[in-house]
């Protein structure tokens, strides 16, 4: 990046119960990681609605990850089966806008895996760098 | 009403369009009486043989409302949008094409080059072996030769210029037009500036007479033709995808009266800024499978979700075109 390091800007859509627990722990924990997500916590991973998926790659970011609370553990009982149904849907719609799929991510991370959550950011931030800097928003700000 | 009051000018345009929206102008049949004794048409390509330069020539602001239909494809089509918005009081964005982008902004899947590759080199019908292409400008021994150039990308018309109003549709209700036409000519109160008009605010859902249980539940989608449509279920609970949930009402819901599910030319209702997305959450929220191998079984069947869920509504989504 002619000598400018590339920082990626990650969007993360947390569940309040399993997931940002999760985070919060890496932190309390005092665990290192990445420092290129953006935490949003929602009540549930059931409520990421595709449109904010599309709105965070419209707006810039280079990634976006969603975690929510592993399969039957959901508070809501099946918010992260819909999570995950949208998920496998938006892949699929991202490839075919052109998104690069490894730009979207899912994962369940409980309230007691601060240290996978962790791991999770560095590697997807990992990931990002190796893609490189997403052009979505600059080729829908172009017009001609 | 002759004498009483001045007569309203009155203009229809089309851009990257079918024709289809001019056709359904047409299709208020006897009624056009009442239209032409309440307004003088001053331009309709379709209709009338009025040239571009006679709109040139009108003072600014000379016509009372346009309808614009079509989409932005190229630099014609961007030279009438803003020489129709300078000369027009009210400009309506007409039809899913002007509204949205409609079915020509599907190419927005596509790059230009892709485009004219395909279709100058490609198509198995073609033979040209100089792969020549169009060019806006050539020098013939005659003098200089221009066409329209083509733009990479279409652009719904607020893309391009300021809409007063949108009435939605492909094409348009008839009845609707002549609903919101009475009321511009009656003088009656006008919703604010930027409202889609000649529609309703509900979900097509809402309003659809189909027998509908709370739990949709789905194991495989269907293509219309590969299931017999009992006509009265829910299309989505016999998992026929169908646009209804993404989709404004308004429309009489003439396709689904017709036995086809609703491809969504209305548009999002008011308040939905993406209609794919909202689809997408949608069909999400009535897959009946919980492992991901079982759940990427059921989308299989689903082969174009883009062109599907954004059949009219690509070039105002909000990832609007290919990303390259
Ligand atoms: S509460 Fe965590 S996924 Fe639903």
């Amino acid at each position: 990046m002619d000598g400018l390091e590339f920082k990626p800007r990650i969007v993360a859509f947390l569940c309040n119960w399993c997931s940002y627990t999760g985070a919060d722990l890496a932190g309390t924990s005092r665990i290192e990681y990445k420092a290129n997500v953006r935490a949003i916590r929602l009540m549930c991973s059931g409520r990421i609605e595709p449109t904010l998926v599309l709105k965070a790659f419209s707006k810039g970011a280079d990634g976006v990850l969603l975690c929510g609370c592993h399969p039957g553990d959901c508070h809501y009982q099946e918010g992260n089966y819909r999570c995950l149904r949208r998920y496998l849907l938006l892949q699929k719609y991202i490839k075919q806008i052109g998104i690069e799929p490894e730009r979207l991510k899912l994962e369940w991370i409980s309230a007691s895996e601060g240290k996978q959550f962790a791991d999770l950011v560095n590697s997807f931030t990992e990931t990002i760098i190796e893609l490189g800097p997403s052009k979505t928003k600059q080729t829908i700000t172009v017009f001609k | 009403m002759a004498g009483d009051k001045p007569k309203l000018k009155l203009a229809v345009y089309w851009a990257a369009a079918c024709g289809g929206c001019c056709v359904s102008v047409l299709d208020v049949h006897e009624k056009l009486f009442d239209v032409v004794s309440a307004a003088d048409l001053v331009f309709w390509p379709i209709a009338l043989d009025t040239k571009y330069e006679d709109v040139e020539n009108m003072p600014d602001k000379y016509i009372d409302l346009t309808l614009f239909n079509g989409a932005v494809r190229n630099s014609e089509n961007e030279h009438m949008a803003r020489l129709l918005r300078k000369k027009s009081k009210t400009l309506v964005a007409y039809g899913s094409c002007a509204h949205m982008g409609g079915i020509p902004g599907l190419a927005n899947f596509s790059t230009r080059e892709e485009i004219l590759r395909r279709v100058f080199e490609e198509t198995e019908s073609v033979v040209n072996t100089d792969k020549i292409r169009p060019v806006p400008e050539y020098t013939a021994k005659e003098g200089v030769l221009e066409i329209p150039e083509f733009y990479n990308d279409v652009r719904s018309l607020s893309l391009v210029v300021d809409v007063d109003y949108y009435i939605p549709g492909c094409p348009p209700q008839t009845e609707r037009l002549l609903e919101v036409f009475t009321a511009i000519v009656t003088g009656a109160e006008l919703p604010p500036k930027g409202s889609v008009v000649g529609a309703d605010n509900k979900t097509q859902c809402e309003e659809c007479t189909r027998k509908k249980s709370e739990n949709k539940k789905i194991k495989k989608f269907y293509r219309p033709w590969e299931i017999k449509d009992d006509g009265e279920t829910c299309f989505l609970e016999q998992g026929v995808i169908c646009m209804g949930p993404a989709t404004r009402a308004g429309c009489g819901h003439r396709c689904i009266k017709g036995n086809a599910p609703c491809r969504g030319c209305y548009g999002p209702p008011s308040g939905a800024i993406d209609p794919g997305a909202k689809m997408m959450s949608a069909i999400a929220g009535i897959i009946d499978e919980k492992e991901p191998e079982e759940i990427s079984r059921v989308i299989e069947d689903i082969a174009d979700p883009g062109g599907y869920f954004y059949r009219f509504s690509l070039p105002v989504s909000l990832i609007r075109r290919k990303v390259q």
